[in-house]
């Protein structure tokens, strides 16, 4: 196993090494150089753009450049914000936990819903249910969800006027950030109403964000549940007299359940793709918006410090799932 | 000369009864079929748009502001599904985005599609080294989130439709490239591979002409859906603003012009996202209608 392990490792530090020079490139590779463009349309006296530039270290080598990027990095050094001159990993990791929570939330509606509905479509195989549950995982697949999200808006806040229409919480509201999670700390705080209303703020748009990969476990459930209900061994369980809550439930989810937790594990990048839309529309603050923001603001430290981290990231979750994967089926573990 | 023209004849029976086999499979899926007539419908309004919307895209009726779709109050049928903030008729808008839609997926799809079987080819048919570099490369482009990816990109070559189509195309040649070299590396040790090489058959010739055409079945597949997925993206890169600029009647950016009217007119918010959704939605039948008659494994279950 320890070999196992090591060797997803192995095969990951030379991606990540490539993913660092992508976000190291980014900047160098804007037209004209990164301090003109930080100026922006006002522009800036010759010696203070040569100044800037010995100041961000822009006027050496690339090489050398790349070198103390690395440095830097090891040292959890992402760069400094230009807009706020706060340290990019210190706004990167206040923001975090609200992406977190949505995404969490989202991951939890998609799981709860989509996969009872796969094992239900699945089971009864071309009924008038499974039909309805896939021509709906479809349309979801299909769904450009800011606009999905925006209906969502008009629906439950314009017209109904259950939930608000932005951020995390109640202005009204106000308590120093615990654990980050709005939901936790409107708890801790002990005050009236609060929890509440995170909680009426949270539930669109993980509804919006949760719309694809519930979705995608939807399909993936009931095909990888069709495949396991035409094994031998769940006719030999049947025909032993097992009931077909037992044949269902045990032999078949659990092997059919291998597949989807790994397509359960690759919704991360998903989901992040998805946070910077939802989180653009619920002015959610979180790093979707964040990522917007900088973009828009020629933030360019934030962006390539939100990018190698978001990246980061994704491989860190999707390593967990492979090797999760190799715990479950042995057969991976020792064919790799 | 006689034994010729009786090979070259079988040759085309033989296509046409493979598209016979084809469509047979491909027309047991009725969402499929009635994707594929959704489909050939904006395909043929997309191109008589000249013709088929009542006012040019961009054409400003100043007396008409917000007006409602003609089966509310104070519409009128000179505007069937209304007008926007600055008086343009909706219907005509939304009948030219749809070639934007289209070029979209057709400039995706093929700059992706043509990148990717080239470097899939190179490292499914090389292999070792070569291999190596290619499959990392496409590592690390996967390994971000691809809209993220697609937007710093379109940030770093600035905001235009051009540009959202290059970032997009880039952001999905990983999967073709992946797709050509599992295919290839499975047709390598075949028979007919050998024997092509014991002919002496040169390698462009053996890579393109003798293997690439038995290794498309998964790529059209592929194709259908990063059709859908490159309308999705180009429109969410319009919505944020990063994509076709107004006064574009690209959907996306519709409905980030759109936005601030949310909870007053309704008509400009919903109409583009059910334009996009439901050619989205059209493409994706077409893809599992695809899939079932052309994936051989799931052919006979």
């Amino acid at each position: 196993m320890l070999r196992f392990i090591l060797k997803k490792i192995g095969v990951l530090l030379p991606t990540f090494f490539g993913v660092t020079v992508v976000a190291f490139i980014f900047i160098r590779m804007l037209p004209g150089d990164p301090v003109m463009l930080m100026a922006g349309e006002r522009g800036m006296s010759d010696e203070r753009h040569a100044e800037l530039m010995q100041q961000f270290g822009f006027d050496r080598p690339i090489i050398v450049q790349y070198g103390s990027y690395m440095a830097d990095l090891v040292r959890g050094d992402l760069g400094t914000s230009i807009i706020t001159k706060k340290p990019v990993l210190e706004e990167f990791l206040t923001l975090f936990p609200a992406t977190i929570e949505l995404s969490l939330f989202a991951i939890i509606i998609a799981v709860l819903v989509g996969l009872p509905a796969g094992i239900i479509a699945a089971v009864k195989r071309g009924s008038f249910f499974d039909h309805t549950v896939m021509t709906a995982a479809l349309t979801g697949y299909s769904m450009p969800i800011f606009w999905w999200g925006l209906l969502l808006i008009i629906l439950f806040s314009g017209i109904l006027g259950w939930t608000p229409v932005s951020g995390r919480i109640n202005l009204l509201y106000y308590f120093e950030p615990v654990t980050g999670f709005m939901l936790i700390d409107s708890l801790l705080s002990g005050q009236e109403g609060a929890f509440r209303s995170a909680l009426s703020h949270l539930i669109l748009p993980s509804v919006v964000l949760s719309t694809i990969p519930l979705a995608v476990i939807a399909r993936q459930t009931r095909s990888a549940m069709l495949e396991v209900l035409g094994e031998d061994y769940v006719r030999t369980a049947r025909a032993k007299g097992l009931g077909p809550g037992r044949v269902i439930g045990l032999h078949a989810l659990r092997n059919a359940l291998i597949p989807v937790v790994t397509v359960i594990g690759l919704q991360v990048g998903v989901l992040f793709a998805g946070a910077i839309l939802t989180e653009t529309i619920f002015s959610w603050p979180g790093i979707g918006k964040w990522m917007v923001d900088s973009i828009f603001r020629r933030d360019y430290p934030s962006v390539q410090g939100g990018l190698l981290m978001i990246a980061a990231i994704v491989m860190l979750v999707n390593l967990v799932v492979d090797l999760l994967y190799g715990l479950i089926n042995p057969q991976i573990r020792h064919n790799s | 000369m006689n034994e010729a023209t009786v090979s070259v004849e079988s040759r085309q029976s033989g296509r046409i009864a493979l598209l016979r086999e084809f469509w047979s499979y491909f027309s047991e899926n009725r969402g499929a079929v009635i994707g594929l007539f959704f489909f050939i419908g904006i395909i043929i309004i997309a191109v008589f748009a000249d013709f088929i919307a009542p006012h040019a895209p961009n054409q400003q009726f100043r007396d008409a502001l917000l007006q409602p779709p003609f089966w509310q109050d104070g519409g009128q049928l000179r505007f069937p599904l209304g007008t926007d903030a600055v008086g343009r008729d909706m219907l005509s808008r939304l009948i030219f985005g749809a070639r934007y839609s289209l070029f979209i997926g057709c400039v995706v799809v093929s700059l992706s599609l043509v990148l990717g079987i080239f470097l899939g080819l190179l490292a499914g048919f090389f292999g070792g080294k070569i291999d190596m570099a290619i499959m990392r490369l496409m590592d690390v482009v996967l390994a971000f989130p691809s809209l993220l990816l697609a937007l710093v990109l379109v940030a770093l070559l600035g905001p235009s439709l051009i540009n959202a189509m290059i970032a997009i195309a880039i952001v999905q040649q990983p999967h073709y490239v992946r797709l050509t070299r599992a295919a290839v590396m499975g047709e390598m040790s075949r028979d007919y591979v050998t024997a092509a090489r014991v002919i002496g058959v040169r390698t462009l010739r053996l890579m393109f002409i003798t293997i690439l055409p038995n290794c498309m079945a998964p790529l059209i597949v592929q194709a259908a859906r990063s059709f859908s997925s490159a309308i999705l993206d180009a429109a969410a890169l319009g919505f944020l603003g990063m994509g076709a600029q107004p006064p574009t009647p690209e959907w996306g950016t519709m409905l980030a012009e759109a936005r601030e009217f949310i909870l007053r007119a309704w008509w400009v918010v919903t109409l583009p996202g059910v334009a996009i959704l439901t050619t989205v939605l059209a493409v994706n039948l077409m893809g599992d209608g695809l899939r079932d008659a052309l994936d051989p494994k799931l052919k006979r279950s």
